[in-house]
């Protein structure tokens, strides 16, 4: 947009443009001044979420499917206990743009989980296993029951939870990450994978609570979860290395996926339309440019 | 660097101006139609309503004689465990005597099964099984009578009822659409 | 104002029509041969690109109703669905959420475009005022439209807005209560946000209608300020000298609002409104989108609840007020040495409230906030009419035609 607030056009452009310029750097200046505060005010240690190498990154991202599955495996076998994923049905699992098991795996999947359906002819609510258009079953009833379970914590859903975490990256590089080259959507995945390996022992001046834990890069430094993943604890059958570190990086790219089941989709058009458009502007500009050769304006 | 403007001496051959300008107005058709695409397309059945596109019946508990109405793709299927009675009365009708001839084998799989979707051809009402002059169905709207092999015998309704695509999984397991 | 060209119906059907309902030569009059300055640089250009981002909203808007519901327990559900199920539901809705956001950048520069050249001074008044009644609409139907996927943001931002209205002694309780129709914010709330959000996009399109009238009867100002003398002469016919110039620019806008879309689409957005809102956790910090930012600043930045709510309301209102605050004859900033330099400090003081209403209320954030708020009203009423009195403008132009021969002998 800055081009565009440039394009004023007059006698005194350039000298407009000198005092623009000195305004932008001024309230820059101003504003990493302000930034500076707000670091240090925050009062908590938490810890700057750690920046992973992920395969969906950037404009030609595209998910890795060995990895979603590892991902999934994950899920099941450690979140899953606590962790519902209400949004994701068995048949997404086959769909393309993710995990993408065969459709017989899928079937096969969905009928090792059992649902609640009814009510049936004598009005009675009854367990079927699942088929693939259902949702994959939560771990608890409702959020109460999870409560009652979990000594008052409540596992979130897992469906959208990383587009709902993200850290702010203060000024100005907040503004960068939103501009072609140096754009930045990870946030929220950073900072779940960082979470999942970042709990440790507390520093001795801080004191956690009975059933809480410390993590590095939790709000407050103190989380409800125990760590839920550790070496070993998930068996793999592609021969990625069996490590907390990987656990963490699949199960959080897995969780991508469910959040935002077309990304592959969404960056594969948008590449199209962009490409496109920036042909179809220029043509615009050259029509543009032929129509008004002959006016002097 | 600005150029004049071609007089147009040879109007037949499109000059570069004409050029320019046709890629401009076919690249201005392109963007608007794949603007409008997406806004066409968003109205056909989503992801979720295709997965229930087929589902599966198990026949075990429907007992001989009866007529069971599952749903799908919203609409009525009446599955009926005919009784040897209406399997004969369904094979011996002579296909002359029928509006809309069809062989009860065309539309039975296995004999003592039939199935199919319980929309009257007429005007779309549902039919009540077991009635009517033919044992088969009748529409309570306008008065067709369908027999055991749900096929338009009298009244304003056209067609057989409507047989659905479906498959024998196992003996006792369908599988519809 | 007389234009290049008229339009004569040449078959029969059009004669026919032309004498019944003369439409077709009302649009021939209004879009192809209105006259247009010849001078009017890229910043003219953000009218078109607002017209196309209302057709936009309202197209993919009507598209997101079809699948949308508005009850509290299936809102959020309903919006996740049409991002996973529904055929290019995500790109429908992600287009529509930007959309917003690039509606109101278009806005902002086409209010600052109108305030650096004078476009508020007569004979432009009423067109001036339109467009403040147009900007306050859209500002009720983005947050409006912001409730709807029912996430904590959308849930809170209802909550502390409407509470705003309980600022005002006596009947501001029972206000709150009438327009959130109950005794918190709830179903009957959402309900009717969704129905308000559908019609405020209308009445956008009435006013808008309105403010273009009321161009086309002044004709629009140029970078010099100078009026249009000889029509045949300073000005182009819209189509399709205008007409090429906005699709151009249109095309430019269109890769940055696809980029946003397509590649960063939850950047302008806020992480907590992933989460289903939920009455009884407010998350830490409540921050309104981007666009509201400037406004939001001004209402924290003042401790009294009352008085807060009125600066904020009047910090938009007193735009209405620019062409009796601002009396200089010359219109356009080009020739006014010093209200140049004060009309970039305003917006420089503009953005830093901007980024002012992000940061917690409190510490030097909420100083500064009340100084940034400060200076926003002595913009207005007080350096404005001072500049009016004793400010030296510079010479203007005799003409359009004056500026454009001297303008092409410096770019030569």
């Amino acid at each position: 947009m800055l081009d565009g607030l440039l394009m004023f056009r007059d006698q005194d452009s350039s000298m407009k443009r000198r005092l623009f310029v000195s305004c932008l750097s001024g309230a820059a200046l101003l504003m990493s001044f302000l930034a500076a505060p707000a670091l240090a005010e925050s009062g908590h240690h938490e810890k700057r979420p750690e920046a992973h190498e992920w395969s969906f990154a950037g404009a030609l991202g595209r998910f890795d499917r060995a990895q979603l599955r590892r991902g999934f495996k994950v899920y099941k076998e450690v979140c899953s206990t606590c962790h519902s994923v209400k949004l994701l049905a068995f048949r997404n699992l086959s769909q393309p743009g993710g995990p993408e098991f065969s459709e017989k795996e899928v079937v096969e999947l969905a009928a090792s989980y059992k649902v609640r359906d009814g009510p049936n002819d004598s009005g009675e609510y009854f367990e079927r296993p699942a088929r693939p258009s259902d949702r994959v079953p939560p771990p608890f009833a409702n959020e109460q029951a999870a409560r009652a379970a979990m000594s008052g914590a409540y596992p979130p859903d897992m469906s959208v939870l990383v587009k709902a975490r993200g850290y702010g990256r203060g000024f100005p590089t907040f503004l960068f990450d939103a501009i072609p080259g140096f754009s930045y959507q990870e946030h929220g995945v950073d900072y779940v994978a960082s979470l999942l390996k970042g709990y440790s022992e507390p520093p001795h001046d801080m004191k956690i609570p009975d059933g809480q834990y410390y993590n590095a890069y939790m709000a407050g430094n103190r989380i409800g979860m125990p760590p839920p993943l550790s070496d070993g604890a998930v068996t793999y059958d592609d021969g990625a290395p069996q490590t907390v570190d990987q656990y963490a990086r699949d199960v959080t790219a897995f969780m991508m996926w469910v959040a935002e089941p077309h990304l592959e989709a969404r960056k594969r058009i948008g590449l199209g339309v962009i490409s496109f458009l920036i042909v179809f502007a220029g043509l615009l500009y050259f029509t543009k440019r032929k129509i008004w050769s002959n006016v002097a304006h | 660097m600005s150029t004049k403007n071609v007089t147009e001496t040879t109007p037949a051959e499109p000059n570069r101006r004409d050029i320019l300008y046709i890629a401009t107005g076919a690249a201005a058709t392109v963007a608007a139609g794949g603007m409008v695409w997406p806004l066409i397309s968003q109205m056909n059945p989503d992801a979720s309503a295709l997965a229930l596109a087929s589902t599966e019946v198990d026949l075990a508990p429907i007992p001989l004689g009866q007529i069971v109405t599952v749903k799908w793709r919203g609409k009525p299927v009446f599955i009926r465990h005919r009784t040897a009675d209406e399997i004969k009365a369904a094979q011996d009708t002579p296909l002359t005597e029928l509006p809309d001839p069809e062989a009860d084998s065309k539309r039975a799989q296995k004999p003592e099964w039939l199935v199919v979707i319980g929309v009257c051809t007429h005007l779309g009402c549902i039919p009540t099984g077991k009635s009517g002059e033919f044992d088969g169905w009748f529409c309570p709207c306008h008065g067709s009578t369908y027999d055991v092999s749900g096929r338009i015998r009298s009244g304003p309704a056209p067609t057989n009822l409507e047989v659905p695509k479906y498959a024998f999984l196992s003996d006792k397991k369908i599988k519809i659409g | 104002m007389d234009g290049h060209s008229q339009y004569t119906p040449k078959s029969g059907f059009a004669r026919w029509l032309e004498r019944r309902l003369p439409i077709v030569s009302f649009m021939y009059d209004s879009f192809v041969a209105y006259p247009t300055p010849k001078n009017l640089n890229y910043m003219w250009t953000f009218g078109a690109i607002l017209s196309f981002m209302l057709v936009a909203q309202i197209v993919t808007g009507i598209v997101l109703a079809m699948h949308y519901t508005g009850e509290t327990t299936l809102a959020f559900n309903s919006v996740e669905s049409i991002m996973r199920d529904v055929n290019w539901g995500w790109a429908l809705r992600y287009a529509h959420a930007n959309g917003a956001s690039m509606f109101f950048l278009a806005v902002y520069i086409h209010m600052a475009r109108g305030m650096y050249y004078g476009s508020y001074k007569e004979p432009r008044e009423v067109l001036w005022i339109l467009g403040v009644v147009i900007f306050m609409v859209m500002i009720a139907t983005g947050f409006l439209g912001y409730v709807l996927p029912w996430g904590q943001m959308s849930f809170w931002a209802a909550t502390v807005i409407t509470n705003l209205f309980s600022a005002f002694p006596v009947v501001g309780g029972p206000i709150r209560e009438w327009l959130i129709g109950g005794y918190s914010v709830d179903n009957p709330t959402l309900n009717r946000f969704f129905a308000l959000h559908y019609l405020l996009p209308f009445i956008i399109v009435a006013v808008v209608a309105l403010h273009v009238w009321a161009l086309h009867v002044t004709g629009q100002n140029n970078p010099t300020g100078v009026e249009v003398k000889d029509v045949k002469k300073e000005t182009v016919p819209f189509t399709p000298f205008a007409t090429m110039k906005d699709g151009f620019a249109i095309g430019v806008f269109l890769v940055i609002y696809a980029w946003m879309t397509f590649f960063v689409p939850n950047y302008l957005g806020h992480p907590d409104n992933y989460i289903e809102a939920n009455p009884l956790v407010t998350p830490p910090h409540i921050v309104p989108e981007w666009y509201f930012l400037p406004f939001y600043a001004i209402l924290r930045a003042i401790p009294n609840k009352l008085l807060g709510v009125i600066a904020m309301f009047l910090s938009i209102l007193i735009m209405a007020a620019l062409p009796w605050l601002d009396k200089s004859p010359v219109k356009s900033g080009s020739y006014r040495p010093l209200f140049r330099k004060f009309y970039w400090v305003f917006i420089a003081v503009s953005i830093a409230l901007g980024y002012l209403g992000a940061q917690p209320a409190e510490g030097v954030y909420l100083w500064l906030a009340r100084i940034a708020s400060l200076y926003y009203f002595l913009h207005f009423v007080v350096i404005l009419p001072l500049l009016t009195k004793y400010e030296k403008p510079e010479p203007v132009p005799e003409s359009i035609d004056a500026s454009v021969a001297a303008g092409s002998v410096t770019h030569a």
